[in-house]
């Protein structure tokens, strides 16, 4: 980038149209209220569609039933996403039974565990949101900001009692989702029948941090215990990685400007990873990702959406101008850069026994679907588990699930649970199967091109019949999908990305790292089911045959040329 | 004396039917017939001429002496009023001076001054008039009626021989004039759903009791009941409309199947208003045909007489396009007691046990009527015999004319239930459903229903209480005032069970209240929440606005289900008007009366 050229990720226009909607929203009321009980549609108006998703929820349709209704004369099958926010994806057992009956009564009967440990509730009516959102509220449960333009759930490593630093970071992770929370009562008002409060007109007394237009777009923190990157703390706005010394959590190297986000046919539009700007002691860390914030909610893109997060802010400026800015704004400077070591971002699998001496299990849960199919009722032995777990629950990052905290007694009972409906079947699926992860995509995204959750388990069939045939049978490769290209798979950091294009086609990458530290590279694109076996097949072959002792996919394939390495997000399109 | 073939010129079979008829009459009825059969032998035409589709018939000479006759009819549907227009037509031709009116409009003080009253009537639900009727059933019934010895009448009594019921308001007013004092002039006739040929014998026989009490000419008349309309197409002469679309419009998950069919009535030159019904004549399930024609190991191929007329058809297309078989009723299994041994009919026929049949009747068709009471020892002429003709199906129109030239488009709930071991279809909704497909014909006629219009004055407000297919005509008023760009208000109240499934025409209303051709809209689901919520219960949430609009003038309009729902929003509508109006339960009431008579408060209900 050269002085002479403005980068084109600078603000240039007048703001788009979601900050206006933002700005005459009354701090996200808009006309909530009336539409939700407007009686003549299931679903709301685009712009207070806008402010729902600062709510937690947003309006889809089954997009399988579009056409089919047109013909009906019926509008399309409205429903309502919810998102819980549940920082460090920590629910008790008492939220889980809640979180699995309104699954029931208002949702489509599943629960989806998503990729930044919130739970997701999908089909909900609109005449059943309020009603929905207040039996959350009276478990403790809330979505305010779990979307919008706002910080969203702040993720962390949800291994619990593995050592106490991992409770410790837990903590933290709940303090940045709380005290970087919007402050308006419109939620309250909205579902909680809270009364209305009149608003100071001073923006900055409302909303202390974010103000009246709030941020360009999302914002992401995630917390990392070295050496499991299990939060891809690399694809954050803002990634802490936890510095232990002598046993004891110190601070957090800060790592900002990741992002997973792209737009199809824009090359200024890329995914970026987050770098590493040095190391602040752990009881400044909320003020340090309050100023980052900050500083994006004052540089930020407002007139171009797909260009407004964060890492573009940074991108367009250089990593030296935010340093200082940040700096400047603290009063003070972080440290040096803390050494740390990431060895993969998967989960472990079945039981494991903490610190403390008591248990966790992992259930490896496909795709974050909780729900209950033939041969294999994880949602109902989930329900029963909850009954008589004392510790608690913990959504991992890979949307799997974690129970955390089991005495000796509860193991065996659990372990008797978990016999009878023959849940260890899942935990001894193929390596393969265990690294993969997909979005939701169709039929309810809005913004899907291609099938993800529904089509990846098929495909990781074929694969596994590749691997096997390979003698690749238990190597774990990370593969990811997602049916359009924001990224909430985090493809772009896959050995294997799929990232869908249109139905049925995808452009598939190759050479992200296995521990999360290196973006991936595009090899085909726009290629259906036949294609993306016929170019994995001699791949494969050639890596079972030529790689060396403990070379992951992601490395081989870079070594081996098939793809350039990504050094840079600036880079992610050069071939 | 008994008739035989060897005395007689009659064949065996009508030697049979007359021996059993004959000796049970009344002197009064002998006399009738022998005036009836003379009327008939000096006609120019076939007497039932019901299947005849254009009368040429020769100018009938003025008769010197001009009398009077006044036709009231109570209709619901709109047939009562249709045979009364033919009647008066009739009557006229004879030069009869005719007064046509519904008896909503009928002024009971000038009851005292007729001397000629022929009452054209029907029976709904439990034995009740309809409501056009009920102020003049009332009035008759009650102590204000007069004394009515110079009046001569006689009553046609329209109903349906499947409900317990039958003709009862029809028999009630007969036996009412009666007790007044006044004469019959011909005896009541009580009509099935294939009222054609019993309507054109009452007809006939008081244009003859007519002549004769008048004293002038024995007229020469062909006696049909038909339409006077332009298009050579009727209901004797259905139109073959083309099937355009035909959806389903219940979304996936629904309880229920509602087909919207559009039609194409290109070329026939029928013509329909908001309000109107379509008349279909649908086939018979062929599987239930068969399985009734191997009941009995009658021959499929036999052929049948399907009408007076003599016109055969062979048992199988007799039985799937002309006769009923899909309902059971009391003289039904009277006939069939005829050719059965089961002692279990005659048991059940026996005047003491009115619930049982009734109990029996419910639910059962044909062919469970053959398996519980067989051997049926009857032949393929005598097997049809028993039976109604296969009647139209009616259904409310769901489009405007004006805004679809050349079309037709109805709202059919599918209706398919299991009762006694069997899965029972809807003769017309099934074939709908399942067997019906664009570039498929269908035989339709128009049916004309006066008492469900849009008020003439396109600024008056109007309000529609439609849930489940009820919403239908609705539709075609909506569609009428789009296109009209009539500027009256209109609230439209609509409910089904689930919202996501069940909102007909949903992106219509949408649209049309975004255009504000529809005011306001208000819904109901009743399976989507706890408590069941249906149209009443909005109605009553917006008590205060609706009662301003009753206020300002609005019309009431009510289609869809009368057992449950028309009578819970008419029992709302009370509550309604004593609540906001301030009247007690007698004002709200007569009110209400008052606006039946203002056609201010219309029903389309069944």
């Amino acid at each position: 980038m050269t002085s002479t050229t403005r980068p084109v990720h600078i603000q240039d226009g007048p703001p788009s149209d979601v900050e206006e909607i933002k700005i005459e929203s009354d701090y996200l009321r808009g006309n909530l209220i009336q539409t939700m009980k407007d009686s003549i549609s299931a679903g709301i108006p685009e712009d207070d569609n806008r402010l729902m998703k600062f709510h937690g929820s947003y309006l889809q349709d089954d997009r399988d039933l579009r056409t089919e209704r047109q013909r009906q004369k019926l509008e399309p099958a409205y429903q309502f996403m919810i998102r819980v926010r549940t920082p460090g994806g920590f629910a008790t057992p008492k939220q889980w039974l809640v979180m699995d009956e309104l699954a029931h009564k208002y949702g489509n009967g599943t629960l989806k565990l998503t990729t930044r440990q919130a739970f997701q509730m999908h089909g909900i009516l609109k005449w059943n949101m309020k009603k929905n959102i207040q039996e959350m509220n009276d478990a403790l449960l809330d979505s305010i900001a779990a979307c919008g333009d706002v910080n969203r759930n702040v993720m962390c490593s949800p291994n619990p009692n593995e050592s106490p630093v991992h409770e410790e970071v837990y903590e933290w992770s709940k303090r940045l989702s709380e005290d970087l929370l919007p402050r308006t009562n419109a939620y309250h008002e909205i579902w909680l029948d809270g009364e209305k409060v009149v608003d100071s007109t001073e923006a900055t007394e409302v909303e202390p941090i974010y103000g009246a237009t709030y941020l360009p777009r999302k914002f992401k923190i995630g917390i990392a215990v070295p050496p499991m990157n299990d939060v891809d703390v690399f694809s954050q706005d803002i990634g802490l990685i936890a510095i232990v010394e002598n046993g004891k959590l110190t601070g957090f190297n800060v790592a900002v400007g990741g992002g997973m986000g792209m737009a199809h046919g824009d090359e200024q539009t890329y995914p970026q990873l987050a770098r590493l700007i040095g190391y602040t002691p752990a009881d400044q860390v909320v003020e340090v990702a309050k100023q980052l914030m900050m500083i994006q909610r004052d540089h930020g893109n407002r007139s171009v959406r797909k260009y407004a997060r964060f890492k573009y802010t940074i991108d367009a400026r250089g990593l030296d101008w935010l340093i200082t800015e940040l700096h400047q704004r603290l009063g003070w400077e972080l440290d040096e850069v803390r050494p740390y070591h990431f060895d993969h971002t998967g989960d472990r699998y079945g039981w494991v026994e903490a610190s403390n001496g008591h248990w966790n299990y992992t259930f490896f849960v496909e795709n974050g679907r909780i729900r209950d199919t033939e041969g294999y009722q994880l949602m109902t032995a989930l329900r029963e588990i909850a009954e008589i777990h004392t510790g608690d629950f913990r959504l991992s990052p890979n949307q799997n699930l974690v129970l955390g905290d089991v005495t000796t007694p509860k193991k065996k009972e659990i372990e008797e649970i978990i016999a009878r409906y023959e849940l260890e079947s899942a935990t001894s699926q193929s390596a393969l199967r265990r690294n993969s992860m997909a979005c939701v995509a169709l039929p309810t995204c809005g913004l899907a091109m291609a099938e993800a959750e529904r089509y990846l388990p098929s495909l990781i069939t074929k694969i596994e019949g590749l691997l096997d045939e390979a003698g690749l049978g238990d190597e774990e490769i990370v593969t990811r999908m997602t049916g359009c290209p924001n990224g909430c798979a985090r493809s772009a950091l896959a050995e294997i990305g799929f990232i869908g294009k249109g139905p049925g086609k995808y452009n598939m990458y190759l050479g992200g790292g296995f521990a999360g530290e290196r973006l991936s590279k595009i090899y085909r694109e726009n290629i259906g089911e036949k294609e993306i076996l016929d170019e994995l097949q001699p791949i494969l072959n050639r890596y079972a045959k030529e790689r060396e002792t403990g070379e992951h996919f992601g490395d081989f394939v870079i070594r081996a040329g098939i793809v350039a390495a990504t050094t840079d997000g600036t880079n992610f399109h050069t071939v | 004396m008994t008739l035989q073939v060897t005395n007689s010129p009659f064949s065996e079979e009508q030697v049979e039917l007359l021996n059993r008829l004959l000796p049970n009459i009344t002197e009064a009825q002998q006399n009738w017939l022998s005036g009836y059969l003379t009327a008939v032998s000096t006609a120019t035409s076939p007497l039932i001429a019901a299947d005849v589709a254009v009368l040429d018939r020769p100018a009938v000479e003025a008769p010197t002496v001009v009398k009077e006759v006044t036709i009231l009819y109570g209709s619901q549907t709109g047939n009562g009023q249709g045979i009364a227009e033919q009647v008066a037509a009739k009557l006229k031709e004879q030069s009869f001076d005719v007064t046509i009116q519904s008896m909503s409009d009928f002024k009971p003080n000038t009851l005292k001054k007729l001397e000629h009253l022929l009452l054209v009537v029907s029976t709904h639900g439990e034995g009740d008039p309809p409501d056009t009727a009920l102020p003049f059933y009332e009035f008759l019934h009650g102590r204000r009626a007069p004394k009515l010895d110079h009046l001569h009448y006689s009553v046609l009594a329209l109903g349906d021989s499947s409900y317990e019921f039958f003709c009862k308001t029809g028999a009630d007013f007969d036996q009412r004039l009666t007790e007044l004092g006044a004469t019959p002039l011909a005896p009541r006739v009580d009509c099935d759903l294939d009222y054609d040929e019993p309507a054109a014998q009452w007809l006939a026989a008081v244009e003859v009791a007519l002549q004769i009490h008048t004293g002038g000419q024995t007229a020469t008349s062909s006696v049909a009941v038909e339409s006077t309309s332009s298009t050579p197409y009727s209901r004797t002469n259905p139109f073959q409309a083309e099937v355009l679309e035909n959806i389903n419009l219940n979304g996936r998950g629904s309880n229920k199947e509602t087909r919207h069919l559009e039609l194409s009535l290109e070329g026939s030159g029928l013509h329909y208003e908001p309000g109107d019904s379509l008349g279909i004549f649908p086939e018979n399930n062929s599987e239930l045909v068969d399985k009734i024609i191997s009941s009995g190991s009658w021959n499929a191929e036999e052929t049948v007489e399907i009408n007076s007329k003599g016109e055969r058809r062979a048992l199988r297309v007799a039985l799937l396009n002309h006769f009923e078989i899909t309902v059971l009723t009391k003289p039904l299994l009277e006939k069939l007691s005829n050719y059965s041994e089961s002692e279990s009919l005659k048991q059940l026929l026996t005047s003491d046990r009115a619930d049982e049949l009734r109990t029996y009747i419910e639910g059962r068709d044909l062919f469970d009527a053959l398996t519980d009471f067989g051997p049926v020892s009857a032949s393929e002429q005598q097997l049809v015999s028993i039976l109604r003709k296969l009647p139209a199906r009616l259904y409310s129109i769901a489009s405007s004319l004006q805004a679809n030239p050349d079309e037709v488009h109805l709202t059919i709930g599918v209706v398919r239930y299991e009762t006694h071991g069997r899965t029972r279809q809807g003769v017309c909704s099934v074939q709908c459903a399942e067997h019906l497909q664009p570039g498929d014909t269908l035989p339709v006629y128009v049916h004309k229903n006066e008492n469900f219009r849009l008020p003439s004055n396109s600024e008056t407000p109007i309000i529609m209480i439609g849930p489940g297919t009820g919403i239908a005509p609705f539709r075609s008023f909506i569609e009428e005032r789009s296109e009209t760009g009539a500027e009256g208000k209109s609230w439209l109240f609509f409910g089904d069970q689930h919202y996501v499934t069940d909102f007909y025409y949903q992106t219509e209303w949408q649209n049309y209240v975004k255009d504000g051709v529809l005011t306001r809209l208000d819904v109901a689901f009743s399976r989507d929440t706890e408590e069941k919520v249906y149209v009443q219960h909005r109605m009553k949430e917006s008590s205060q606005e609706l009662y301003q609009w009753i206020e300002d003038g609005a019309v009431i309009y009510v289609c869809g289900d009368e057992q449950n729902m028309a009578k819970d929003v008419h029992a709302t509508l009370l509550e309604i008007l004593q609540q906001e109006g301030g009247k007690s339960l007698e004002e709200a009431e007569q009110f209400m009366t008052q606006l039946i008579q203002e056609k201010r408060y219309q029903r389309d209900v069944y």
